[in-house]
């Protein structure tokens, strides 16, 4: 066994790991290591071990059994219907998209072999030639067009119905050419087509019990709410296809089975492992665990047309009063990455990193209150299980308030029905936002005017016209900085508190090679079976 | 009627009374999903459930005739042995149905074969030697067993004999299962873990039901006439307590096919107990009338046999 010092865990190995693929140098992380009381003969063997998880020479073959954490009768192998990361695992197992998002959060084709446009309205995709289905078929742009059409449909059931419905045109140019004309600009298309569930599916295909897809994976066997058995594409038309032989998705609900079952051998991965579980895995050494954070986060919303969050300087005094770092050690032990207030996480290219989180800091907390005259008020704070560990930050934030004086009061009510009754009614209360690729749907989903879901009811027109105009701007350069002035106002304007983006963790046996964090979620962004190797 | 045919009568009177029960209870099941929040159209949007999806779904799924055609539909389609499709994934129901019963069904009866002869015996033993030693630790243990919750146990047993020792796979389903052995050793686990939670149960009443026989006249008088106490328990209590222990039997194995929904998710093991949940969570009526058929239909048949058994095993019933 390698040499560790105490209370090393497998959150600060992946931390390494982390910055290895971010470029730190050996001495950097060494220096680092030594700062915080690693020494030097110890702090050598962790690094290795880091660069040999990171570094290692693919393996072909064998049979990879992982396990995810729901799985149900409503399973489906159509990409449309999609809605648990069971179904995105086996989508991205069998199909393809015409783009995807790599490690760095940048678009990368897929499918597709450009994607271009002169004004962001009209887009022409060219596809790759060569490219076949399972059942030889090869592809063309009628796939496309029937695939992407499906959406359009409401019998369907599609998921991003309302994210396809800009797409007012798309039609066939020629065999491997597609036109897709929107409703008004929107330079974000390549990444939205980047969404599982517009993976490519052949012209016509109705029947979802099997999947026909371009793939890296043939499906073999599918049984919803039980299991998937694939084995490798000899015709996969990338260069490098998948490594494994085989491999079976389950799912094990329970978290305490989904670890016993790794740890005990019957499983190589157990995707979403609870915090809690950490210490046990951290005893054996035939387990390495992967964090990544995507941008999923809880966070405390107050309204500002309600009292007391429509008073001046209280907003921005509650933003003081929440403890980031009690936050992410005591209410995610560690899980968590500090934030600044505001929705695009560091996972996305668009992340502001000059946004500096805000210090916790009572005092000033306390002078802002005082301006607003609510210190000594009751404020209450709705929370419920149903937004993650909100009852814990809101029992952080009370104990915070109750040293300079403020009485707040916690609201702990049921998750059934939190939803619908609470969230985004309540004065004051958590919301839980899941990822999702693009400032702009970030934005017009939270924080613009009509949003659906404004949860401080944030209203700015100067925020409304910057959001149509990043929209549209093909200018990667203005795009960004329009991005980047929005999030700045979002941290100092809007009344939602975002204190910590939520990482996820997953599990897997030490034998498997070629992981790493994607910006889209855990497990690779639902797509590591191509990329991964077992070692013998 | 003749004397002998009288209890082939009430044989056919029960049948014909289980049969109403199962109409009533599909009836019964099909209102009580009709009240639950939310239909299967907006569970399978989810977040994307904007009023004009749901709304093109519903029509495009037939989910908007009114509800007694569609459940008449439903009752004649099983009158002529069809189960329909599932809402969710528009599969047949009798094949989605049916890998999950058999997996149940090897399940249940593994569980039977180990844990009824093991039952009886404690439990008629306990009786037998009544305020010993033997009867006490039976006692003691039963009734900690009972009070200790199965997922404590399966737990606890994953963790003990897969994790530590590593003896046992972790995992029910998907295991090499091509020898004797290794299904042995697949079924190990969630064997003996059911075996505990039903044993309990049956143990106690074996014992109370043999005892209550025990003290019977009858049996005062077997001992007087100086037949052994074996010869005493088993020739003259325990034929008289028949009917109340295969009543307790019944009670327990029904609990084997639709109940045992903690251990097949610790043990990741796809009985029909998850299908039904995941049905009822998707609100996916077909597939949830026929599970509960099924679950009506295991216990009603079990504790039809077993009164049969009682009618048959009583000499003033029959």
């Amino acid at each position: 066994m390698t040499k560790t010092p105490n209370n090393w865990t497998s959150r600060d190995d992946a931390m390494v790991e982390n910055m290895i693929r971010r470029g730190a140098s050996r001495r950097d992380l060494l220096k680092m290591l030594m700062s915080s009381g690693v020494a030097a003969a110890a702090g050598g063997s962790l690094l290795m071990r880091a660069s040999s998880a990171v570094a290692a020479t693919p393996v072909s073959g064998g049979t990879l059994k992982a396990a995810g954490w729901s799985s149900s009768t409503a399973d489906t192998l159509d990409p449309a219907k999609a809605s648990l990361s069971t179904d995105y695992v086996r989508c991205c197992a069998f199909y393809n998209r015409l783009t995807f998002l790599d490690e760095a959060g940048q678009v990368q084709m897929e499918l597709a072999d450009t994607i271009s446009s002169d004004d962001a309205k009209t887009w022409e995709v060219k596809l790759k030639s060569g490219v076949s289905f399972h059942d030889g078929k090869s592809l063309s742009a009628e796939d496309v067009v029937f695939s992407l059409n499906r959406h359009l449909d409401p019998a369907v059931g599609s998921k991003v119905n309302s994210i396809a419905a800009q797409m007012t045109e798309i039609s066939k140019v020629d065999d491997l050419t597609v036109k897709i004309a929107l409703a008004s600009p929107n330079a974000d298309l390549p990444t939205i087509l980047a969404l599982h569930h517009f993976m490519i599916v052949a012209d016509g295909t109705t029947d979802f019990s099997k999947a026909n897809g371009t793939g890296a994976f043939i499906c073999e066997v599918f049984e919803p709410g039980v299991r998937s058995i694939a084995v490798k594409n000899p015709n996969y038309f990338k260069e490098q296809g998948a490594y494994l032989d085989s491999f079976e998705f389950f799912a094990i609900p329970d978290n305490n089975a989904r670890v016993n079952a790794l740890l005990s051998g019957d499983i190589d991965y157990a995707a979403a492992v609870n915090p809690r579980s950490s210490r046990l895995l951290d005893g054996s050494d035939d387990v390495s665990t992967l964090v990544s954070t995507s941008g999923n986060y809880t966070n405390l919303n107050m309204r500002l047309d309600m009292n007391p969050g429509d008073k001046a300087g209280f907003v921005e005094g509650m933003k003081y009063l929440l403890n980031r770092e009690a936050i992410q050690k005591s209410a995610f032990r560690g899980f968590a990455e500090i934030a600044n207030d505001q929705p695009v996480s560091p996972a996305n290219r668009y992340h502001n990193p000059n946004i500096k989180p805000r210090e916790f800091d009572p005092e000033r907390a306390k002078a802002l209150f005082e301006k607003a005259g609510v210190l000594g008020t009751e404020i209450p704070i709705t929370a419920s299980d149903a937004a993650t560990a909100s009852v814990d930050m809101a029992t952080i934030v009370q104990q915070a308030g109750s040293q300079i004086g403020m009485n707040i009061k916690v609201d702990r009510v049921p998750s059934d029905g939190y939803w619908s009754n609470y969230w985004l009614k309540a004065p004051i209360h958590f919301g839980n936002i899941n990822p999702r690729p693009t400032p702009d749907i970030l934005f017009s989903l939270l924080y613009s005017s009509d949003a659906p879901w404004n949860e401080s009811q944030y209203k700015s027109e100067k925020f409304d016209s910057m959001l149509i105009e990043a929209r549209g701007a093909l200018d990667e350069e203005r795009r960004t900085s329009i991005y980047w002035d929005m999030q700045e106002m979002v941290a100092n304007e809007a009344g939602t508190a975002i204190p910590v983006y939520i990482s996820n963790m997953d599990a897997f046996s030490a034998k498997l090679g070629g992981l790493k964090a994607n910006p889209l979620g855990g497990m690779m962004g639902y797509a590591f079976a191509e990329y991964v190797w077992l070692n013998n | 009627m003749p004397q002998s045919l009288q209890p082939w009568f009430l044989v056919i009177q029960r049948l014909g009374i289980a049969l109403l029960t199962l109409v009533i209870v599909s009836f019964a099941v099909f209102f009580a999903t009709e009240l639950l929040p939310g239909d299967v159209a907006e569970i399978l949007l989810g977040q994307a459930a904007t009023p004009e999806a749901v709304a093109g779904l519903r029509e495009a799924m037939g989910l908007n005739e009114p509800a007694i055609s569609r459940f008449v539909g439903w009752l004649l389609g099983l009158a002529q042995g069809d189960l329909g499709n599932s809402y969710v994934n528009n599969m047949d129901v009798a094949e989605l149905i049916s890998g999950r019963l058999s997996n149940s069904l090897k399940l249940a009866g593994l569980t039977t074969l180990v844990s009824v002869p093991i039952a009886l015996s404690l439990g008629i033993g306990a009786a037998m030697w009544r305020g010993s030693l033997f009867d006490r630790i039976v006692t003691v243990l039963t009734i900690s067993v009972i009070s200790v919750p199965e997922f404590m146990v399966a737990t606890l047993a994953v963790l003990i004999f897969a994790v530590w020792l590593d003896w046992l796979p972790a995992l029910s389903y998907g295991v090499d299962v091509s020898s004797l052995s290794a299904m042995l050793k697949a079924y190990a686990m969630p064997v003996i873990a059911l075996s505990f939670v039903i044993s309990a149960q049956m143990i106690r009443m074996t014992r109370a039901a043999v005892i209550e026989t025990i003290n019977t006249p009858y049996v005062e008088m077997a001992l007087l006439k100086g037949a052994s106490r074996k010869r005493m328990v088993l020739g003259h209590a325990l034929p008289n307590a028949l009917g109340p222990i295969a009543n307790a039997v019944a009670l327990s194995l029904s609990y084997l096919v639709g109940g045992v929904i903690i251990v097949e998710t610790i043990f990741s093991y796809p009985g029909v107990a998850k299908l039904m949940v995941d049905a009822v969570s998707t609100r996916d009526l077909p597939l949830i009338q026929s599970c509960a058929m099924i679950f009506c239909v295991s216990y009603l048949s079990l504790i039809t046999l077993a009164d049969v058994i009682a009618l048959l095993s009583n000499p003033r019933l029959r």
